[in-house]
């Protein structure tokens, strides 16, 4: 079993797409990996032998940001937004998109699951 | 795109030279500023600039971690209040 930052890499796969299931490895990122590592890229991943899995291993502890500390990186530049108090932080401490983006309709991802609220029909019929 | 880098940083020139004044006197003034495309740079920092949001002046302190963005970016220019309705409609169901 190919454990690689954390995470195991699904076995029947291609190399090149085994390492996407790393987080801050993408397929370009996976690319230059295993051509640095002079491993075939459409290897499977159990076909792969310990010394290989060693030398991706290093490559990616000495030039990638992966997984946990990619993770506290992004949450501190978040964070840091928030703290000085700018747009783009407001925005973020809203759950609202931070670019600029329409709101009227869609930014479902960042908003979250459609909360209607009742129409007020019945204040126009009052009068 | 970003900008060029040969060109550096944009800063408004007369809010530059009145940072610059209160920099060689070491003295602290609230500037008031119209110039929210302004960058902020490391010579901002600890002054406090009043930038205008369309309506009022906003004071806002400048500390390190705001270098490199726009003045524009720390005073917003709409106040959200809540959606029209959703207040009366309570009133209303309190009747």
């Amino acid at each position: 079993m190919a454990r690689i930052a954390g995470i195991d890499l699904p076995k029947n796969k291609k190399v090149y797409i085994g390492l996407t299931y790393i987080y801050g490895i993408g397929q370009a990122a996976s690319k230059k990996i295993l051509e640095k590592a002079k491993v075939n890229p459409d290897k499977r991943v159990h076909e792969l032998t310990e010394e290989e899995i060693a030398t991706i291993r290093s490559i990616m502890t000495s030039e990638f940001k992966v997984e946990g500390s990619l993770r506290t990186e992004v949450q501190q530049n978040i964070k840091r937004l928030m703290d000085i108090g700018s747009y783009r932080g407001l925005r973020h401490r809203r759950g609202l998109p931070a670019r600029g983006q329409r709101t009227r309709t869609n930014s479902r991802t960042r908003k979250g699951k459609r909360k209607t609220v009742a129409g007020k029909k019945k204040a126009v019929t009052k009068k | 795109m970003p900008r060029s880098v040969k060109k550096g940083p944009f800063v408004d020139i007369k809010l530059l030279a009145k940072i610059q004044k209160l920099n060689d006197t070491n003295q602290k003034k609230i500037i008031k500023t119209w110039s929210r495309t302004s960058t902020i740079i490391p010579d901002f920092v600890g002054h406090t600039i009043a930038i205008h949001n369309g309506n009022k002046m906003i004071p806002v302190y400048i500390t390190e971690n705001m270098v490199g963005h726009k003045l524009g970016e720390f005073s917003p220019t709409r106040i959200f209040r809540g959606h029209p309705g959703t207040k009366a409609e309570k009133a209303s169901k309190v009747k």
